[in-house]
């Protein structure tokens, strides 16, 4: 180890202040702290530190995104083989054929989200003379992680540029943005690109072109069929749909990494819930169409409302901030999600749109939220001047 | 009538490097030292020069601002250096005590029938005002302020901070006086916190609060919060638990007797040199632990959250009773960010086992990361046991918007409170300071 440590204070010389490459040394600073993090003491405040850091958190995040991506990659290559074979069920493609065929296809989306997105931010480090930080190591793999498979690539790089660039450097960067960046990049899709966002061909490979059918639970609904899948294969996510969202089941699982090491809220997660299972209720009580009868338990497995609520709605940022906060946030982004897939069918994924409405509201949530601190301490000198005056 | 105090939220890092309870006396200091950076927001204007031979309890300045308050020698000696900084500010006066051991002796007062004028006169006139801190902003307090009500915590919950039990037991009578006499200035109660099992539940002239919880349940700022929390335009004093025993022995003696009883406690301290050692206030804190080599090793007056660091021939801070010695941790980490490795390392995080695994630990000064934009949330609420929005107050504080601060309670919190979010919070905010210079921001803008 000690090897590399030479050679890495060995590259960084240029880079070091007064220096020929002084200006980039956020670029050799990201691979350093990457490989070793650094001997940095305190320097004031508290002299010992917690072993915590942002890289740490937003690396765990990206584990819990592992399940999820892993089942879609063979979901992805499932769904099109199942088809192009023509077989009587998706379970029946051979495992490591689905998943070779889905790694095959998803591997280069990801490629371009980071290569295009930590591209962009390495550029304002440097411009901006700050470190790197490690937001967009969760922002670039859930990018690819919630877009058809099938997207032409720029059409990826164009989107990926759009929400760092609009969505996150011109609010100030990390820790600033109003919107959740990747939702960012695939409501800027969903809105340049509805061909290859929307309708019913898209959400399995070469569903478009061959004569493959790839229509997710929502679209059916929305055009008024019955819906062929069973609350299993939903929640198993053994269906079309973006390429890694499918799966209730291992969005979970990456719910209980966040949870259990505190670095998602579960109040979001569980308000969420609750609010998309509150407003499913509701339209059940109604049931007017076939949209507003589909059972509210069915709404919480089919299409992006797990993944969304599990690890969009749960981003720091773009959340709201204080506990009270989170619980109404949460709950109303499961509302609004259920509330739009079912009142505009045009919009059949309604959770992003929630969770971007909701990000644009949390600052006002928040702010409601620490006015009742504010009043309370404002009644209590009210009240400490009152008895001041009857002593 | 008491009401206990409960305190949930905080953490209690539980490290090596305690230090034995027992008092033992310090070598004498070959030099001793006043820091008018140790009386934060405090400008000094001196009454001797170089050279001047002072006795013990001698003022050696005051304060530009409010020149009632004056700073006194703690030894008899010569003042032999005044160091100063930049632009001429004095950082240090220097004084080598000689043998004669000469104090100053003031009047003796009964407290039985002094007047609140009487007690204030004498506080002011012996140099023992400077024990008295204000809040809100945590300075000294104003010579003519009545507080609604005084605060004294007996109940250290700091990472290896020097028991108040163990250094007041020899001084029950100095301490017992000691609150009577504060008891007089105050328009209020004089408020005693103590832990659980407390040697000091007997004391009178005060209400004794018994508190649990982990840390910061021992910072008097928590306390207050939850007793008899500050207003915008009040004033609150707060008193050390020994500086209320060096009050006490002013009035029972007629001397000015600044004895701090010092625990030196951390891992780069040798184990049988860990006790708590009685000296006087501004000791050389090469009295206590000799030379360390400050490459390797770190000497904190102080504890590991809120102290000073010295080098070894600095000088103890005025107020602290800890004096920490831990390993300077200026090495690399490979992979250092991995989730659950370096689980040795304390920390409140749910991606490390430490929390888990319990037991003792070693710490070091590395910073563990770098500093980043704020991203994560709710991490700081969970270490302020108060009714406060830290990471609201955090960012009013930086933007200087002095009526977000007040509202959100800028009146009730001192930097110590923001220890445990500098030491807990993924971004590596120093938060104390923060807190500090919102603070100072208030003291010139609202006075």
């Amino acid at each position: 180890m000690k090897w590399v440590r030479n050679k890495l204070d060995q590259a960084r010389k240029p880079f070091e202040p007064g220096q020929k490459f002084e200006k980039f040394a956020p670029a050799i600073n990201a691979f350093d702290t990457f490989l070793y993090t650094p001997n940095h003491t305190t320097k004031k405040g508290a002299h010992i530190r917690d072993v915590v850091d942002l890289k740490r958190t937003m690396i765990t995040v990206v584990f819990a995104l592992i399940p999820a991506l892993l089942f879609g990659m063979w979901n992805t290559g499932a769904q099109y083989l199942y088809q192009d074979l023509g077989l009587a069920n998706v379970t029946d493609v051979p495992f490591w054929d689905a998943f070779i065929e889905g790694a095959i296809l998803v591997t280069p989306l990801i490629i371009v989200s980071y290569v295009v997105g930590l591209t962009i931010e390495f550029i304002f480090a440097i411009y901006r003379g700050h470190e790197v930080n490690e937001g967009y190591l969760v922002t670039g793999l859930l990018i690819p992680m919630i877009f058809p498979v099938d997207i032409p690539l720029w059409m990826l790089a164009i989107s990926v540029a759009f929400a760092v660039l609009i969505g996150k450097e011109a609010f100030g960067g990390t820790g600033m943005n109003i919107l959740n960046p990747a939702l960012t990049a695939r409501a800027f899709a969903f809105f340049a690109y509805p061909l290859y966002m929307s309708g019913n061909a898209i959400w399995v490979h070469q569903g478009a072109t061959d004569s493959i059918s790839g229509e997710t639970i929502l679209g059916t609904l929305a055009q008024g069929k019955s819906v062929a899948y069973s609350f299993f294969d939903a929640a198993a996510g053994f269906i079309p749909g973006s390429v890694s969202e499918t799966s209730t089941i291992a969005v979970l699982l990456g719910a209980a990494i966040l949870i259990l090491t505190k670095v998602g809220s579960w109040r979001i997660i569980l308000s969420g819930f609750a609010g998309a299972a509150v407003m499913g209720l509701i339209f059940n009580a109604f049931g007017l169409n076939a949209l507003m009868q589909f059972d509210w338990y069915m709404h919480l497995v089919v299409g992006g409302l797990a993944f969304g609520l599990v690890f969009m709605a749960t981003d720091p940022v773009s959340a709201a901030q204080t506990m009270k906060g989170k619980w109404i946030y949460g709950f109303l982004c499961g509302f609004f999600g259920v509330m739009i897939r079912v009142f505009n069918p045009a919009y059949p994924e309604g959770i992003m749109l929630a969770i971007l409405l909701m990000n644009v509201f949390a600052p006002t949530i928040d702010h409601y939220v620490i006015q009742g601190n504010v009043s309370k301490r404002k009644k209590r000198l009210a009240k400490a001047k009152a008895q001041l005056q009857t002593a | 009538m008491s009401k206990d105090i409960r305190v949930k939220k905080g953490l209690d890092l539980k490290l090596k490097g305690e230090a034995d309870k027992n008092i033992v006396a310090a070598p004498q200091s070959s030099i001793y030292a006043i820091k008018p950076a140790d009386f934060h927001a405090m400008v000094p204007k001196l009454l001797l020069k170089e050279g001047a031979i002072v006795k013990a309890g001698e003022p050696i300045f005051y304060s530009k601002y409010d020149e009632k308050v004056k700073f006194a020698a703690p030894v008899s000696g010569t003042i032999t250096e005044i160091l100063r900084g930049a632009k001429r500010r004095i950082l240090e006066v220097r004084i080598s005590p000689n043998t004669s051991n000469e104090a100053v002796h003031h009047e003796n007062m009964d407290l039985a029938t002094a007047s609140a004028d009487q007690v204030r006169d004498l506080l002011l006139e012996s140099g023992c005002w400077p024990f008295i801190i204000q809040r809100p902003y945590s300075v000294i307090a104003n010579s003519g302020d009545t507080p609604k009500s005084i605060f004294i915590s007996a109940y250290a919950t700091a990472p290896l901070a020097g028991d108040p039990e163990v250094y007041l037991a020899d001084k029950m009578g100095d301490f017992q006086a000691g609150i009577t006499a504060l008891s007089k200035l105050t328009s209020g109660k004089v408020h005693l916190s103590v832990g659980k099992g407390s040697s000091l539940q007997g004391v009178e002239n005060a209400e004794v609060h018994t508190v649990t919880g982990p840390h910061p349940a021992g910072n008097v700022g928590v306390q207050i919060h939850k007793l008899d929390p500050i207003n915008m335009g009040e004033r609150v004093w707060t008193v050390g638990p020994e500086d209320v025993a060096t009050i006490g022995h002013l009035f029972l003696t007629g001397e000015f007797k600044p004895e701090r009883t010092v625990a030196l406690v951390g891992t780069d301290a040798k184990e049988s040199d860990r006790k708590y050692y009685n000296t006087i206030v501004g000791a050389q804190v090469n009295s206590i632990i000799g030379t360390v080599d400050t490459d390797h090793t770190r000497i904190i007056s102080g504890d590991v959250l809120t102290g000073d660091r010295l080098s070894n021939d600095q000088f103890l801070n005025y107020y602290h009773n800890t004096l920490t010695l831990i390993p300077e941790g200026n090495e690399y980490a490979f992979f250092g960010w991995m989730p659950f490795t370096r689980n040795n390392v304390p920390s409140n995080a749910g991606t490390s086992f430490s929390k888990l695994l319990g037991g003792k630990r070693t710490v070091d000064t590395n910073l563990n990361g770098e500093e980043r934009a704020l991203v994560v949330t709710g991490e700081m609420e969970e270490m302020l046991p108060m009714d406060i929005y830290p990471l609201q107050l955090i960012k009013a504080c930086m933007a200087g918007n002095i009526e977000q601060m007040e509202n959100l309670g800028i009146y009730e919190v001192a930097p110590e409170d923001f220890a445990l979010i500098d030491f807990t919070n993924t971004s590596k905010l120093e938060a104390q300071e923060v807190i500090r210079l919102g603070l100072d921001l208030m003291i010139t803008e609202v006075g």
